[in-house]
């Protein structure tokens, strides 16, 4: 029995995520008294293994195919359940990344095991496991097990642990473990990613960032925003809801669809704050939040809130910051 | 082409949210139950699918308690053909793995080429029945999907990876899909849909209760705060009158 986290690869390097991923591998290890070790899943992984040199792990283990060479669901969610079998770790352990809700599901409805997916945080009381998830718009959490003894995946939410806290140590021990693949497996092909209309605005330079959500209520009323923004020299961003009404462009996007910003002041018009937005900007150095809803998410993180109508607020306060 | 739709009612994003005295979910009497947002995406991608091949079917299905049967209703007002609703004897199921076995359970006679899926419910958000159930059928599976296109048999996806990066990638059929917020703009019923609709079929369908659980909610409470936040009171004025303050004196980026 051990903890197996799963490691990502994001442009050469371990993703973030996988990081955040180790150290809460490293902490239910020393929680649960069991060996922690780390799957690479790819071709020719070797440098990604050199990279995970001095992380404190027990193993290595590099899931090697020529059919993993680029990402397939049909590919690595095989991949992924026969070292499972084959290893039988008590607990995987993965970031919640887009390619890990993208094929985790697969593995575990191979192997009829839960995929305890998007938790902030977790627990052990009595020797029995018990994760935190956000749950109907971050508005309120959940305690949530699973039923049986056997294993069960797990991922966790970005910033839900904390990549400095990554434990070092000697050099783990690296193991290929045989994975069989045979052709015509992978049933769909990829192309090489791409990234549309280059950004008219480098949000992640702006010191000031007014950012519009779903509470402006409608395209005729962004020039409020826009004002405000003028009057603050402030660029202009939004979250998802309104990029997806097409009121903005997709590059004023801020969230994990988007950009991830840190300026030092996100000023936040009508924004609820999901977690896919709140990850784009939650290293910002203050938050203000205008909003109608005072149970906003998204207060919990501001340093300054008002609970009100915007439409009101935010011509007076363009007119208060010119006078 | 045979679509199916999978459809989830979710409570609105404006709904008090009390929570029960059993501490599992929240109390009903005022939510304002509506079809999970990405849902509604993956009913006007199905509606256009089916309109631009000139031919097939759609059909609507969703897991649920009683009140569920609003949302078929609502998906078969916009031009979906038939619904089927596997009927939840308990109100606020929150095991994926269940859930998708009790819908391929009752899906896999009909043998649909497609599976449609919204990228995650409002409520729990787990993400995950679509692919299960597309893994548990034996179909090719693709989540954050931002455009389709269908042509000979194959189907061509838009995927959405992180930061601002996309991908086309091609399935077999028969394939499930889960369709990202924003990829089209939904449809309003028309009248005539609405009367239309309720004289369309929707089947019922008991799950088989035999499935074993695979992790459920032990207890959901209102998370603690964490961060001192300043709440600035009183009328629109003395709130502007901060505000202008902290903008000006206290983060000085005026």
């Amino acid at each position: 029995m051990s903890i197996l986290i799963v490691i990502e690869e994001s442009n050469g390097a371990v993703h973030r995520m996988s990081r955040e991923a180790v150290v809460a591998g490293q902490a239910l290890g020393r929680d649960f008294d069991l060996p922690v070790s780390a799957v690479l899943l790819g071709h020719d992984t070797s440098d990604l293994c050199q990279s995970l040199d001095s992380t404190q792990l027990h193993e290595i283990l590099q899931a090697d195919h020529p059919l993993l060479g680029s990402y397939s669901s049909d590919g690595f969610s095989r991949a992924l359940a026969q070292v499972i079998e084959s290893e039988s770790p008590r607990y995987v352990i993965a970031g919640h990344t887009y390619m890990v809700r993208d094929f985790f599901p697969r593995v575990s409805a191979k192997l009829n095991i839960p995929f305890l997916a998007d938790n902030i945080a977790y627990r052990v009381e009595g020797g029995a496991l018990t994760l935190t998830k956000q749950i109907l718009a971050a508005k309120l959490v959940a305690d949530v097990a699973p039923a049986g003894d056997g294993p069960c995946i797990i991922s966790f939410q970005s910033a839900a642990f904390q990549e400095e806290d990554v434990a070092e140590g000697s050099e783990a021990t690296a193991r290929q473990v045989s994975i069989s693949l045979e052709d015509g497996s992978i049933r769909t092909t990829s192309e090489e990613p791409f990234q549309e209309a280059a950004s008219a605005v480098d949000l992640s330079s702006a010191e000031v960032i007014v950012s519009v959500g779903r509470g402006i209520g409608k395209e005729e009323n962004l020039p409020l925003a826009q004002e405000l923004a003028a009057a603050m020299g402030a660029e202009l961003a939004a979250s998802r809801p309104v990029v997806d009404s097409g009121w903005l462009e997709g590059y004023h996007q801020i969230g994990s669809s988007g950009q991830t910003v840190a300026p030092k002041l996100y000023f936040a018009l009508g924004i609820s704050g999901a977690i896919q937005h709140v990850v784009g900007m939650k290293g910002s150095k203050n938050i203000v939040l205008i909003n109608k809803d005072p149970d906003a998410p998204l207060f919990e993180l501001a340093d300054y809130g008002v609970v009100g109508d915007l439409l009101e607020i935010v011509p007076k306060l363009k007119k208060a910051l010119q006078a | 082409m045979k679509i199916a739709v999978l459809v989830k009612q979710v409570p609105g994003g404006d709904s008090p949210l009390r929570i029960s005295d059993d501490q599992l979910w929240v109390i009903e009497d005022n939510v304002n139950f509506i079809t999970n947002e990405s849902d509604a995406y993956a009913v006007e991608e199905a509606l256009q699918l089916r309109e631009k091949s000139g031919e097939g079917e759609v059909v609507a299905v969703s897991f649920g308690p009683e009140r569920t049967q609003r949302t078929i209703r609502e998906a078969l007002s916009k031009g979906a053909d038939r619904g089927i609703h596997i009927e939840d004897s308990y109100p606020y199921s929150s095991d994926p793995l269940k859930i998708a076995t009790a819908l391929s359970e009752a899906l896999k006679e009909e043998q649909f080429d497609l599976i449609l899926s919204g990228l995650q419910s409002d409520d729990y958000g787990f993400g995950q029945v679509g692919v299960l159930l597309g893994e548990t059928l034996g179909m090719t599976t693709a989540t954050l999907v931002m455009s389709t296109e269908l042509s000979d048999g194959s189907l061509k996806v838009k995927r959405e990876l992180e930061s601002g990066w996309f991908q086309w990638v091609s399935l077999s059929l028969p394939a499930s899909i889960s369709i990202q917020s924003g990829i089209n703009t939904p449809r309003y019923p028309s009248l005539k849909g609405i009367m239309g609709a309720k004289k369309k079929e929707i089947k019922s369908v008991a799950p088989d209760s035999a499935t074993a659980a695979a992790q459920a909610i032990s207890r959901v409470y209102i998370p603690q705060k964490t961060k001192k936040t300043e709440m600035i009171e009183g009328t629109a004025d003395q709130q502007v009158k901060r505000l202008a303050e902290v903008l000006k004196k206290e983060i000085r980026v005026v």
